[in-house]
């Protein structure tokens, strides 16, 4: 097991109110579904922007240089700070641009659109904790 | 507790601030428990649509011809006796789509998409071999659990290519190609016929006639043969080319007339019948 990738276990700390496990939110629960991906490729898509950035830029930096990667990570740095109010949901124009995923549509642009998610954040909640005033 | 735990329990928000766009999972978990609960109780989970089909395709002397078969199946039953199965990709670009129904319908759709603003940035006309690359990248990237096997067929710069992409991702280059579950009775229509660079009514007739195989020897394909000719000087689609199941008209009238077979001889008893009780009940005709 990796030390870095932090495994949330279930009942030390349940989401739901009064500290006891909301079933309607957060759906049925078992120890074994929490540790594990349900889904085969779960953890592949997770990952799968990460993990395509990485092999880009090692690529990059192996024909290019050390530069190359730099200046597009500090550009990617640049880009993802451009964000709308924190409970909206932001374009990222400028970071879609970057990456080039502007140019073609997969299944993440048809399904499970987070514009259109049925849960909102509290919005005076997280502009607070934004100015760090939670 | 480690730092980053403690911050995730402590804001709620953190996952609006974050979120990226990627297929979501979260009623996995729960159509697990639903499928296991359903068959405990001895019922089956709805599954998705197939559409047992047979599609093929051959380059020919001027091009592309592809072919399929038009019955879309819900396990044993036909859900759709006339559906479309071959999906337009470009100008120049046609795709055959077996498998799950909704898998391949979607798929080719954002291939077509895709291929619109891939023109749209280069200002060149699209490669069938680029629409080869990109569907088997996205059907690799999810392990064949996109359901979609599919024959792509067009006309570019570079000539007439056929291409047939499977589920996983692997892809194959050939003259002629079928998929599906009618695939092994077209195939042996185009291994005992096909020659290369045949005229258009004898391609046309060779892919109509791997169909009608297919739509004879497999249960899970039936209905019409829809073909889509595709050349460089433009495309002809020609759905329901053939009906090879419609049912065939009465000549005449079957029935034996009144009288044709003899009476040899007839005996007749008759029930003598006693009137054992009679009651009357007044109906209201009102």
């Amino acid at each position: 097991m990796c030390c870095w990738c932090f495994v949330p276990v279930a009942g030390l700390c349940p989401q739901g109110a009064y500290g006891v496990r909301d079933s309607l939110r957060s759906g049925f629960s078992s120890v074994k579904n929490e540790l594990l991906p349900s889904h085969p490729l779960e953890l592949s898509e997770k990952n799968f922007q990460l993990n395509k950035d990485k092999m880009n830029f090692s690529t990059l930096r192996n024909i290019q240089g050390l530069h190359a990667p730099l200046k597009l990570q500090m550009e990617y740095r640049a880009a993802r700070q451009i964000q709308r109010l924190p409970f909206l949901q932001s374009s990222n124009l400028a970071l879609d641009t970057l990456r080039g995923s502007d140019e073609a549509i997969g299944f993440e642009d048809v399904l499970s659109d987070p514009a259109q998610c049925e849960m909102m954040g509290e919005p005076h909640m997280m502009v607070e904790y934004k100015l760090g005033l939670l | 507790v480690n730092s980053r735990h403690s911050v995730e329990r402590r804001d709620p928000c953190r996952k609006y601030l974050l979120s990226t766009k990627h297929i979501s999972v979260i009623n996995d978990k729960r159509n697990v428990v639903l499928e296991s609960s359903l068959s405990e109780l001895g019922y089956k989970a709805p599954i998705a649509r197939k559409t047992g089909t047979t599609i093929a395709g051959i380059v020919y002397k001027d091009g592309v011809i592809l072919g399929a078969d038009t019955r879309a199946t819900d396990d044993m039953v036909v859900a759709d006796k006339n559906c479309m199965k071959i999906h337009y990709i470009a100008p120049n670009i046609y795709c055959c789509g077996a498998g799950v129904a909704a898998d391949a319908e979607i798929t080719t759709q954002i291939m077509a998409s895709n291929v619109e603003l891939h023109t749209l940035n280069t200002g060149r006309p699209p490669l069938v071999a680029m629409v080869t690359r990109q569907l088997k990248q996205m059907l690799f990237r999810y392990q064949g659990h996109v359901g979609s096997s599919l024959i792509v067929g067009g006309v570019d710069v570079t000539g007439a290519h056929l291409f047939s992409v499977y589920p996983h991702g692997s892809y194959d280059k050939l003259p002629f190609l079928t998929m599906g579950s009618g695939a092994a009775a077209a195939v042996s229509i185009f291994e005992d016929r096909f020659k290369p660079n045949m005229e258009l009514e004898e391609a046309k007739q060779l892919v109509n006639d791997a169909i009608a195989a297919g739509i004879f020897c497999d249960l899970g394909s039936g209905s019409n043969v829809d073909l889509c000719v595709i050349t460089e000087a433009g495309v002809e689609y020609l759905r329901g080319y053939d009906k090879p199941t419609m049912k065939g008209k009465r000549e005449g009238q079957y029935r034996y007339k009144p009288g044709t077979t003899a009476i040899l001889t007839k005996t007749i008893t008759p029930l003598s019948l006693d009137v054992v009780d009679e009651s009357v009940q007044i109906m209201d005709t009102e």
